[in-house]
């Protein structure tokens, strides 16, 4: 260690600290198979990180361990913040939550604290000083592996929220002036809103006058959406088209009356083939089967 | 600035320019009336296109003309309520559930025309 190590010491005993440091480093690399298998098999102990087999915690235990000397060692927690990041990235898809994640670094900050009870035990004195280097630099590791993985994790669910407004609510046209809006899960208040601004858009684009709104893939509605939806009904027929709701659950049926939500003025019908049906006697269209269709499937 | 009222068969056509001051307003109210009596107008389309805001004063008042022509004997549409336009008046509670509606100028006049039971061209 030629180059000054990056220690964070902030009172005057930094020499000190540093050598501590130094001491406490080469303890951990001297010891590293017996703690990093000590830590392992508390891990499984816990039922922590179920989700990975023995061996993939016993090939994560050591580089964390690695890293977590590293840090140790250098006071720049860049390589771990690294290393947990891509961590979290291979273990969040596989269904590791945050309790573990913290569960597994305090772990091996205890291993760690514990193996230094036990090489300083006789002199009191030296043990509280290295603990007193230890101690802030394990907790920094603590919260940049926790906050890292809590970071990524935020990080996929925008990425997914982003992708499920993409595709969320999709305006098409079945027949001249009669737009279909199929909406397929949960519709929370953001999503209503951005549906009904694509709805009155894409009246205005297709000059549509009768829309079906069909939710036959909606598990719940609360009463602000349902609110929301009458509301959209109503400025739809401020742009001259008439709204069908269609596959209205008996659920939400039951549900929004319960709710005591006005729905008087929306018409509704049970399924989207009768909203189709309904829409197109609106619009004049009459629709006769054909007589080309081979006798048996008529 | 006044708001244009053109003649078209039985049907007033006022189309409105430019946002509203409360005396245009109401100086648009005095016109339609008296261009209804005048004419014997069986309609009366209300061109609100260009409108981006509609202030409750104003949809109030289109409203109350709506009523008032009724009185004689015309029908009114509002047509061109854009779609920013048309969710905020719905939150704010201005619903105009006794007002005729229409995507724009040409449904308006094919909804009246299917009302008047008449063409719309013509001596009127």
């Amino acid at each position: 260690m030629a180059d000054t190590p990056d220690v964070t010491a902030t009172d005057g005993h930094g020499e000190a600290t540093e050598g501590l440091l130094r001491e406490l480093v080469s303890h951990l690399r001297a010891n590293r198979t017996q703690l990093r298998e000590e830590w392992a098999r508390r891990i499984s102990e816990a039922r922590l990180l179920t989700a990975l087999t023995q061996e993939e915690i016993f090939s994560e235990a050591t580089s964390i361990y690695d890293s977590y000397v590293g840090v140790l060692e250098t006071g720049s927690v860049e390589a771990l913040q690294d290393y947990a990041r891509n961590l979290s990235e291979r273990i969040i898809p596989r269904g590791v939550e945050v309790d573990e994640v913290v569960g597994i670094v305090l772990l091996l900050r205890d291993v760690l604290a514990r193996s230094l009870f036990e090489k300083y035990q006789s002199d009191f004195d030296l043990l509280n000083r290295v603990l007193d280097a230890y101690e802030p630099a394990a907790n920094r590791i603590a919260n940049t592996v926790a906050g890292n993985f809590v970071g990524e994790r935020e990080r996929v669910i925008r990425q997914q929220q982003e992708a499920i407004r993409e595709l969320s609510t999709p305006v098409l046209q079945v027949r001249e002036r009669l737009l279909i809006l199929p909406i397929i899960g949960v519709l929370d208040g953001q999503r209503a809103r951005q549906l009904t601004e694509q709805l009155l858009r894409g009246i205005r684009a297709n000059r549509a006058k009768v829309v079906v709104i069909d939710i036959t893939g909606v598990p719940t509605i609360d009463s602000t959406v349902a609110n929301h939806l009458v509301q959209t009904v109503e400025a739809s027929r401020l742009m001259g088209a008439s709204v069908i709701i269609t596959g209205l659950s008996s659920d939400i049926a039951q549900t929004l009356v319960t709710l005591g939500v006005d729905l008087s003025k929306v018409n509704a019908v049970g399924d989207l083939q009768g909203g189709i049906e309904e829409a197109e006697r609106l619009l004049g269209y009459e629709v006769t089967q054909g007589d080309y269709l081979p006798s048996e499937a008529r | 600035m006044a708001v244009p009222i053109l003649k078209q068969g039985p049907v007033l056509i006022a189309s409105i320019q430019t946002a509203l001051t409360d005396t245009d307003v109401l100086q648009l109210r005095e016109d339609v009336m008296g261009q209804v009596t005048r004419h014997r107008s069986r309609g009366i389309i209300v061109d609100v296109t260009a409108l981006d805001v509609m202030d409750s004063f104003v949809s109030r008042s289109l409203r109350g003309i709506a009523h008032m022509t009724r009185l004689r004997g015309a029908e009114t549409v509002i047509v061109g309520i854009q779609p920013e336009v048309a969710f905020a008046m719905v939150q704010l509670g201005m619903k105009f559930e006794d007002v005729q509606t229409a995507l724009d100028l040409e449904e308006g006049l094919a909804l009246l025309r299917d009302q008047l039971k008449e063409p719309l061209t013509g001596a009127g």
